[in-house]
């Protein structure tokens, strides 16, 4: 029997963020302050990360039926936490310093939501239960509608705000769907119960439907293909630090808990299971990368790469075994970094708030004999992205294809080698445009200043990694390894 | 310790070039040069000093000249695992000779950023010495990959752009996403033979040495063999993998197409010769008859269109594609005179061909065309770069006395023993190859003139460049025999893998 002690120790990564929230709405309750806002908030995101290292000690540990608190949770509570703390630098850059020329509206609560959403990703990391799933996921993504509409007296973010709560409202309506099939069948909300009890029984039709709708529902959050509709508008409309949430918090998170989903309940893997996924990556692949190609704005641009990317990792899913739950976590990680530095340059672009984000590509031409650095830092973003040698997108993709080759996915890989064929036009288009030298254009700049705060530090760190980790990634291997999904 | 820094220097010297450029525009021309001019001294010093008799061959440990070892990424197996033979040290000769000659040759052309133009020059040529030198297959990938992109820059940052005004830029997305994709090919073919290698002997290694013992059956043999050849299809260039060869050549500027003609071409040829034979002996026998005639084909379908063209660059870059299927065909014939005619057909091609390149390029910043229409009657109006013209046309036909007659007469008296057949035709390339080097000469330089005025004649810069190649190449066909000696070795081993294959009785591994 384990000590009361042991699992608060387990759980304080959630706590304190959980903390951190309602610390955050009482300081704003008590008095507006935009720099004790983010300061609270950053200091208590930092707290819940360093608390890991204590919380690992107690691990692997179940808390209630729902948490199941390893290293792999941990892990992953990390990257989210790392993610959510670019995010807040990045918006404080991005809403401008607190007495001058900004963002018009109220610019404190878009901390409580980033904290708030954090812990719905923390929730949903550590999840083996499918109600913790439900709980952890709405967590996460309530506080997001707020989020991307947070620019509401814009049209765009207010569109697309609306348009996310719609689309995500529907997407949990087919998970909630699923859930009470499966639960009907199996008679348990457990990954392991659901596995252990369908293996019994054989998988009848009314369990079909329910992973199938569980499929559509975690589909539509990670964007797949053809559940992706949404992620152009709503990246284009939601503010740039929000949109890098979007995509680096939100699926990385979904994307843990479908990989232990996937993992501890057998049942969920092969059959036609593994030819729907199979279908939906190569779509995902194709189309992401396919309509990306005539892309002007660079966050749409970014939104359809987001969809090719997931295919990409899909192909590890797939793959289950040998190789591929540790390259999910490199590529994720990896994923993540250039994620973040690539909105992270958009949204220091933008900042100060400027009505609208500096996010057509004409306005990044040239960019290079004005800003070398930022410049630098994105080529390096897009080089990554693009899985190009000397960043971390290359060791990602690299492991990808091992897995894919150990597994013998040979229609997969060839998907993912047209896909990067095509990718490289686009993220080549961008990294070419930002060297050409056009006078007379209209200009929209970073502040020169722009290295000296915290958010351009933040990049400028985040851009550093992604090279050396491209360079030397044993570290990342280890830590990668070590944080492996222990099947039950 | 000496290979790392032969791959270190380049970089380092690039980086230099772009910082110092805010304070002397000059200063990253000559920051580059002494980091060729040390590189190329190292190589030669390399020459002077090493052992060449030594180089892998099967059956027996693998010897290198030089060797340097070092963990990076324990999860895979993988090490910095760099080497030097015979082999590679003529070819980072070249590279280090060429790379002086790119900085040389665009101290006029290139007035714009300067310092993050020679950034691009000198990690290409980083890159290439890293192929040149890696032994582990991952990081052969990585430097394969990775001299890509500073490449691209080259060409679409500095390049002249055609008739539309986006052509430079298609001409280096073209280049670069032929090249990448078909990387990936390899790489999937890399991954292949590993995880075979993991499963039969329980080591995950991407080491040379190791995986040149890796057991493989004869179908996934030829499939990985496949993966390997397409990527160096396509950088080679065989002909149905080539059209981005001409697009990035009209395109790039001129020391952008000296490395691209000179050195990365001949990064193919090299990963042919020491990845592709050693590692599948028996499926590179099996498929030899069909790379031949593709490499038949190269001869007669790039002269053929390279005889068609009225861009003097697009004219020699179609006359690479002729003279690499010359390569193509010693490099899989099997024989070791072929393989040993196959290196010094490399190297005299690198140095005539840059040399073709440098020339049309003086020719260009003069007459701001390259469209030979346009030329004509030039003998009169330029004293010095015709003539020039004509020598390496002429040793770009094969003349006896440069290097390319022994190249090309090597390869063929080689190969002539096993397949008659082939050297047979390809021997007819050798006329198609005249008829296009005198025709350009013949439009370029002879005829009526098309405007009047004489032009300015070549300054000392430009005159010795061009001497000094042709130098070489005057005395790689004299006395070849240097050359010979240095690969002897390599090729040796390389001939006794494919001999192995070809007598199933006797295995050597």
């Amino acid at each position: 029997m384990q000590s009361t002690q042991q699992y608060i120790i387990a759980l304080l990564p959630l706590l304190i963020t959980g903390a951190t929230a309602i610390a955050v709405m009482l300081a704003i309750a008590w008095r507006r302050h935009y720099g004790l806002t983010f300061i609270v908030t950053s200091a208590g995101l930092t707290l819940a990360l360093l608390s890991i290292v204590p919380a690992l000690q107690v691990a692997p540990l179940d808390v209630t039926p729902m948490l199941r608190l390893d290293a792999f949770a941990y892990f992953y509570s990390a990257l989210v936490l790392v993610a959510t703390l670019a995010c807040v630098t990045l918006a404080h850059a991005y809403l401008g310093e607190a007495d001058s020329e900004g963002f018009p509206g109220n610019r404190e609560e878009l901390f409580l939501l980033l904290a708030l959403s954090a812990a719905g990703g923390l929730v949903l990391v550590s999840t083996q239960h499918l109600a913790g799933l439900f709980i952890g996921l709405e967590l996460l993504s309530v506080p997001v509608y707020g989020l991307v509409a947070y620019a509401f007296f814009n049209r765009r973010s207010l569109e697309a705000g609306v348009k996310y709560m719609v689309l995500s409202g529907a997407g949990s309506a087919f998970m909630l769907f699923g859930m009470a099939l499966l639960y009907a069948e199996s008679g348990s909300l457990g990954f392991a119960g659901i596995g252990a009890s369908l293996a019994a029984q054989g998988s009848s039709l009314l369990v079909q439907a329910g992973i199938g709708m569980l499929l559509v529902g975690l589909g539509f959050k990670l964007s797949l293909a053809p559940f992706h509709l949404w992620t152009p508008d709503v990246y284009e409309g939601a503010p740039a630090p929000v949109a890098a949430f979007l995509a680096t918090v939100s699926k990385v998170a979904v994307f843990a808990v479908l990989l232990r989903l996937y993992q501890l309940s057998p049942a969920t893997s092969g059959g036609w299971l593994n030819d729907a996924l199979t279908l939906i990556a190569i779509a995902s692949i194709l189309m992401g990368n396919l309509l990306a190609l005539n892309q002007s704005n660079i966050k749409r641009l970014l939104g359809y790469s987001s969809i090719a990317h997931f295919g990409y990792l899909l192909v590890a899913l797939i793959a289950s075994k040998g190789l591929a739950v540790e390259a999910i976590g490199v590529y994720l990680v990896t994923y993540l970094l250039t994620t973040l530095g690539a909105f992270g340059v958009v949204s220091l672009m933008s900042s100060p708030y400027k009505g609208r984000d500096a996010d057509a590509l004409y306005e990044y031409r040239g960019l290079f004999w004005r800003r070398p650095y930022l410049t630098a830092v994105l080529t390096v973003m897009m080089l990554s992205l693009a899985g190009i040698p000397l960043t971390a997108g290359f060791i990602g993709k690299f492991y990808v294809i091992a897995s894919g080759v150990q597994s013998q996915l040979w229609w997969l890989l060839g998907t993912l080698i047209i896909g990067s064929a095509v990718g490289l036009f686009y993220y080549l288009r961008v990294v070419v445009t930002l060297y050409l030298v056009e006078p007379g254009l209209h200009r929209h700049d970073a502040p020169s200043n722009w290295g000296q705060r915290a958010g351009g530090i933040m990049l400028l760190a985040i851009s550093v990694l992604a090279f050396f980790l491209g360079v030397y990634p044993q570290p990342l291997l280890d830590l990668v390894q070590h944080a492996g999904l222990a099947v039950l | 310790m000496i290979l790392p820094w032969l791959i270190l220097i380049p970089f380092i010297g690039g980086l230099l070039c772009w910082f110092v450029e805010r304070f002397d525009k000059s200063m990253p021309r000559w920051i580059a040069l002494s980091t060729m001019a040390l590189l190329l001294g190292i190589g030669l010093w390399l020459w002077a000093s090493g052992n060449y008799q030594l180089a892998p061959a099967p059956g027996a440990e693998a010897d290198w000249a030089v060797q340097f070892k070092h963990v990076w990424i324990e999860r895979f197996g993988i090490n910095l695992h760099l080497a030097l033979d015979g082999l590679s040290l003529l070819m980072i000769v070249l590279t280090g000779l060429l790379g002086v000659l790119s900085v040389l040759c665009s101290w006029k052309e290139i007035q714009r950023h300067v310092g993050f133009f020679h950034l691009n020059l000198m990690w290409i040529l980083g890159g290439v010495v890293g192929v040149f030198l890696a032994l582990d297959l991952f990081l052969f990938f990585f430097f394969w990959e990775m001299m890509l992109v500073p490449m691209y820059f080259l060409i679409a940052l500095w390049g002249h752009s055609g008739e539309g005004k986006r052509s430079r830029i298609n001409a280096a997305t073209k280049f670069f996403i032929y090249t990448q994709a078909s990387g990936l090919i390899m790489l999937v073919a890399i991954l292949g033979l590993v995880f075979v290698n993991y499963h039969n002997t329980g080591v995950l290694t991407f080491d040379y040495e190791l995986l040149l013992k890796a057991d493989l059956a004869p179908g996934i043999e030829y499939l990985l063999m496949l993966g390997f050849f397409i990527a160096f299809a396509v950088k080679f260039p065989i002909v149905p993998l080539h059209s981005w060869l001409p697009d990035a050549h009209a395109q790039a500027p001129t020391a952008g197409s000296v490395d691209l003609a000179g050195i990365l071409l001949k990064t193919a040829a090299y990963g042919m010769i020491r990845f592709a034979l050693p590692l599948f002996p028996e499926a590179s026998m099996d498929f030899a008859p069909i790379a031949m005639s593709l490499g038949l084909l190269g001869i007669f379908y790039g002269a053929l269109l390279s005889f068609a063209q009225t861009d003097i660059k697009r004219l020699i870059a179609y006359s690479s594609v002729s003279h690499m299927g010359f390569v193509l065909i010693g490099i899989y014939s099997g024989s070791q005179l072929a393989l040993q005619g196959a290196v010094v057909l490399m190297i005299a091609h690198g140095l005539s061909a840059a040399a073709l390149f440098i020339l049309s390029g003086q020719l260009y910043e003069r007459l701001h065309t390259r469209d030979m229409r346009e030329m004509g009657g030039l003998w009169s109006r330029l004293p010095w770069l015709p003539a020039l013209s004509l020598f390496f046309a002429a040793a770009s036909l094969g003349l006896p006395g440069t290097g390319n007659f022994i190249g090309e007469f090597v390869v063929l008296f080689g190969s002539f023993a096993d397949s008659p057949w082939v050297v047979v035709i390809a021997t007819f390339g050798l006329v198609l190859s005249s008829v296009y080097s005198l025709a350009m000469i013949h439009r370029a330089y002879f005829g009526p003139t098309k405007a009047e005025g004489v032009l300015d004649g070549l300054d000392a810069r430009e005159v010795s460049m061009v001497l000094v190649l042709a130098l070489l190449l005057v005395l790689l066909g004299i006395f070849p025999q240097q050359v010979f000696d240095t690969s002897h070795a390599t090729m040796n081993g390389v001939h006794q893998w494919l001999d192995a294959a070809l007598s199933p009785s006797v295995s050597a591994r």
